[in-house]
C-alpha cells in the first residue's frame, strides 16, 4: 500500500474515532484516550531507534519532558498555539537526541543506553535548578475552558494528539519500507558487517535518534496543557520510560504494527487498572508483562500472531514438508 | 561566597570518604558489566533491596546493619546466580542480549522498585547503630562516623574482591572468561558456571553496599535511580573490569561531587557524574586503567 493512501486511511480511522468518542458524549474518554494516544506516539518513537536499529533508549521520559518544558518556557514568554509548540518540542528534543547520539553512538550499544539513563537525571537536575520554568515547585499552565470549533478544551488536545499519533505511525511505516529502514535493519542485525559493506551506520543512527527524540518531544509538548500543573518528578518519572519500552516489546518490535498494538492494549489496560485497582499495582503489571514477554515471546504479540498464521496451513500440508521452517521468525519481508 | 579553607578541607575529606562508598556500590557493576559484559542496570535496585533487607533485620532483631548484610550475602548470591541462569537461557544463548537483555534488566529494576513501594511504602527508612551519630573532630575537620565506617568496610570489600580475582582459581577463571571463553573451555572449565558464580558475587556485593547506603543516608525505594548514572560513570571512567581503576574513579567522582555540592549547591551534584560519563566516552572510552 502506498504511504499517502495509508495516511488517508489513518485520517479516516482517526476521524471515525474522534466522532465515535464525541457521540459517546463522555469527556472522561477524551482524557483517557489522550493518554493512550500519547503512549502510541512514545512507543512508536522508541521503536524507530530501539526496534529498527536495536539501540535501547532509556531516556524516553527525558525527551518527553524536554517537549513539555519547552512548552512551559515558551508559554511564560508568549502563549503560542499548541500546534506550533508541538513543532518546537520536536526540534528541541530532536536536537538534544542528535547531540547525545553524536557523543555516544560511536561506541557499543550499551554505552548509549546508559548515557540516555543518565541524561534523564541530568535534565531533571537542570529543570529543578531553573526557576524560569518553575524549578522544583513546578509550573502552572492555565488551560482555557473551551475552544471555538471543538467545545471543551480536552477535545482540542485529543485531536492534536490524534494527529501526532497518526503522523508518528505513518512516519514509522514510511521508514520501514524505505532505504532508510533497510539501513536501520542492517545495523540491528550486524553492525560490523553493515559498516564493512559501506552502510553509513553512524549517520543512520543519528537520523534515527533525531527522529525518535523529536517524536517523543512532540508527545510531550501538549502535556502541560493536559495536566495543568507540571512538576519535574512526575514529568521525568520512570513510568514513561518503562511504558515506552514495554509497549513495543509486548506488541512486537519489527514493524510499525507492534508499538501500536502494544500501546493501545497496555495503555487501555492501565487506564482501566488505574481506575479500578491502584496505580502502583498497575505499574507492577507493566513490569511483569515486560519481563514475561521478553523471555517467553521475544517477537511480541505480532510475532505470536505471525507464527499462528504461518503454522495453520501446515496442518493441511503438514507431513509432506519434512524440514519445516528453519528459524520460526521472519521480519515480514520474506514471502 | 568567601572562600573558606575549612570548607575546602571538609569537602575534600568527605568526598574521599563518599568515594570509598561509591567504590563498593560500583564493584558489583565492575564485575557484571566490566568483566562479564552483562549490562545489569538493575544493580542499584538490588542495592536498595539490600538496604531494605538490612532495615528489616535491624528494626526487628536489632542486628548491626553491616553484620546483617554479611549474613544475607548467601541469599543475594543465590538470587544473582538464579538471575544469571534465566538471563543465559533466555538471552545470551539466543544472542539477543543487546536489546531484550537490557529490557529484561530494566523490567527487573522496575519490578523491584514497585514491589518495595507496595510493601514498605514510600517513606524514608533508616537503621540504628552505635556509630550512627557521633562525629570525630580534628581541629577544623569533622569526620562523621556514619560515613567513615562504611567507607573503611568498602575498602576492605574491594581489597577482598581484588585478592579473590587475582589469587584464587575461580577469580582467575572469572578474569579469563572475559577474555576467551573457548580457551577456558579447553582448560575443562565450564564458562557458564564461572559466569554464574561471578554474577552471584556481583549481586552479593549489593547487599553490603545496601547496608552502607542505609547507614549513610535514609533510603526510599526510588533512591537507586540516582545511582544508575553514577555507578556506570565510575565503572566506565575507571576502565572496564578494573577494580583498582574503579577505586580511583570513585574517589575522583566523590571529591568532585562533594566540591560541587559545597560550592555550588547540592542540587547540582547529580550532573557531575553525567559530565564525567560523557567526557570519558567522548575522550577516552577505555577509562583510566582500561585494558
Amino acid at each position: 500500500m502506498r504511504s499517502d493512501i495509508f495516511f488517508l486511511i489513518c485520517l479516516v480511522v482517526g476521524c471515525a474515532l474522534y466522532g465515535g468518542v464525541v457521540v459517546l458524549g463522555n469527556d472522561y474518554i477524551f482524557f483517557a484516550g489522550y493518554v493512550v494516544l500519547q503512549y502510541v506516539v512514545l512507543a512508536t518513537a522508541w521503536n524507530i531507534l530501539g526496534g529498527y536499529c536495536g539501540y535501547v533508549n532509556f531516556g524516553s521520559a527525558a525527551f518527553f519532558a524536554l517537549g513539555a518544558y519547552s512548552t512551559v518556557a515558551f508559554y511564560r514568554f508568549y502563549p503560542l498555539p499548541i500546534p506550533i509548540l508541538v513543532l518546537i518540542g520536536a526540534v528541541v528534543s530532536g536536537a538534544v537526541g542528535l547531540m547525545m547520539g553524536y557523543l555516544t553512538l560511536r561506541l557499543r550499544g550499551a554505552f548509549f543506553a546508559i548515557a540516555t539513563l543518565a541524561l534523564a537525571v541530568v535534565l531533571e537536575t537542570l529543570v529543578v535548578n531553573w526557576d524560569y520554568v518553575g524549578g522544583s515547585r513546578g509550573a502552572y499552565i492555565v488551560r482555557p475552558e473551551t475552544i471555538a470549533p471543538f467545545g471543551p478544551y480536552i477535545r482540542y488536545l485529543f485531536m492534536i494528539m490524534l494527529l501526532v499519533a497518526i503522523g508518528a505511525v505513518t512516519v514509522a511505516r514510511l521508514i520501514e519500507r524505505s532505504q532508510l529502514g533497510y539501513g536501520f535493519a542492517t545495523i540491528r542485525d550486524d553492525e560490523l558487517a553493515a559498516e564493512a559493506l559501506g552502510v553509513p551506520t553512524l549517520r543512520l543512527k543519528l537520523i534515527a535518534t533525531a527522529i525518535s527524540g523529536g517524536l517523543m518531544g512532540m508527545a510531550g509538548a501538549p502535556f502541560p496543557y493536559y495536566i495543568g500543573y507540571l512538576q519535574p518528578a512526575t514529568t521525568f518519572g520512570l513510568d514513561y520510560t518503562v511504558n515506552s519500552i514495554a509497549m513495543p516489546m509486548i506488541g512486537g518490535t519489527t514493524s510499525w504494527v507492534g508499538p501500536l498494538v502494544g500501546a493501545v492494549l497496555l495503555g487501555s489496560l492501565q487506564q482501566i487498572a488505574t481506575v479500578t485497582i491502584s496505580s502502583a499495582i498497575n505499574l507492577l503489571i507493566v513490569g511483569l508483562l515486560l519481563v514475561g514477554f521478553v523471555i517467553v515471546a521475544p517477537n511480541g504479540i505480532v510475532g505470536l500472531v505471525h507464527r499462528y498464521i504461518q503454522h495453520r496451513p501446515d496442518d493441511f500440508v503438514g507431513r509432506r514438508r519434512v524440514g519445516g521452517e528453519a528459524t520460526g521468525e521472519t521480519t515480514g519481508s520474506v514471502p | 561566597m568567601i572562600f573558606s579553607f575549612d570548607l575546602l578541607i571538609n569537602a575534600l575529606v568527605s568526598g574521599i570518604l563518599i568515594g570509598g562508598f561509591y567504590a563498593a556500590v560500583t564493584s558489583g557493576v565492575s564485575l557484571s558489566f566490566g568483566i562479564l559484559d552483562i549490562v545489569n542496570i538493575a544493580h542499584p535496585a538490588f542495592i536498595v533491596l539490600g538496604s531494605y533487607v538490612v532495615y528489616a533485620l535491624n528494626s526487628s532483631l536489632g542486628l548491626d546493619p553491616i553484620l546483617a548484610s554479611i549474613i544475607v550475602t548467601p541469599a543475594f548470591y543465590a538470587l544473582g546466580a538464579a538471575i544469571y541462569q534465566i538471563y543465559y537461557v533466555s538471552f545470551e544463548k539466543r544472542g539477543q542480549e543487546s536489546l531484550r537483555g537490557l529490557a529484561f534488566f530494566f523490567g527487573l529494576l522496575f519490578i523491584t522498585e514497585v514491589t518495595l513501594v507496595l510493601y514498605f511504602g514510600v517513606d524514608y527508612r533508616y537503621v540504628e547503630a552505635s556509630y550512627i551519630g557521633p562525629t570525630w573532630h580534628f581541629g577544623p575537620l569533622d569526620i562523621p562516623l556514619r560515613i567513615l565506617v562504611p567507607s573503611l568496610v568498602s575498602l576492605l570489600l574491594i581489597a577482598a574482591l581484588q585478592l579473590t580475582l587475582t589469587k584464587t582459581f575461580v577469580g582467575r577463571a572469572i578474569m579469563a572468561v572475559a577474555q576467551d571463553q573457548l580457551a577456558l573451555r579447553l582448560m575443562a572449565v565450564d564458562p557458564i558456571r564461572i559466569k554464574r558464580i561471578a554474577f552471584g558475587i556481583s549481586i552479593a556485593t549489593a547487599s553490603l553496599a545496601g547496608a552502607f547506603l542505609i547507614i549513610i543516608q535514609p533510603v526510599e525505594p526510588s533512591v537507586g535511580r540516582e545511582y544508575i548514572g553514577r555507578v556506570f560513570a565510575i565503572c566506565v571512567l575507571g576502565g572496564m573490569g578494573s577494580l583498582p581503576g574503579t577505586l580511583i574513579a570513585a574517589f575522583l567522582v566523590g571529591v568532585v561531587e562533594s566540591l560541587t555540592a559545597t560550592f555550588y549547591g547540592p542540587s547540582w551534584a547529580p550532573a557531575v557524574s553525567f559530565g564525567f560519563l560523557l567526557l570519558t566516552l567522548a575522550v577516552r572510552p577505555a577509562g583510566i586503567l582500561g585494558r
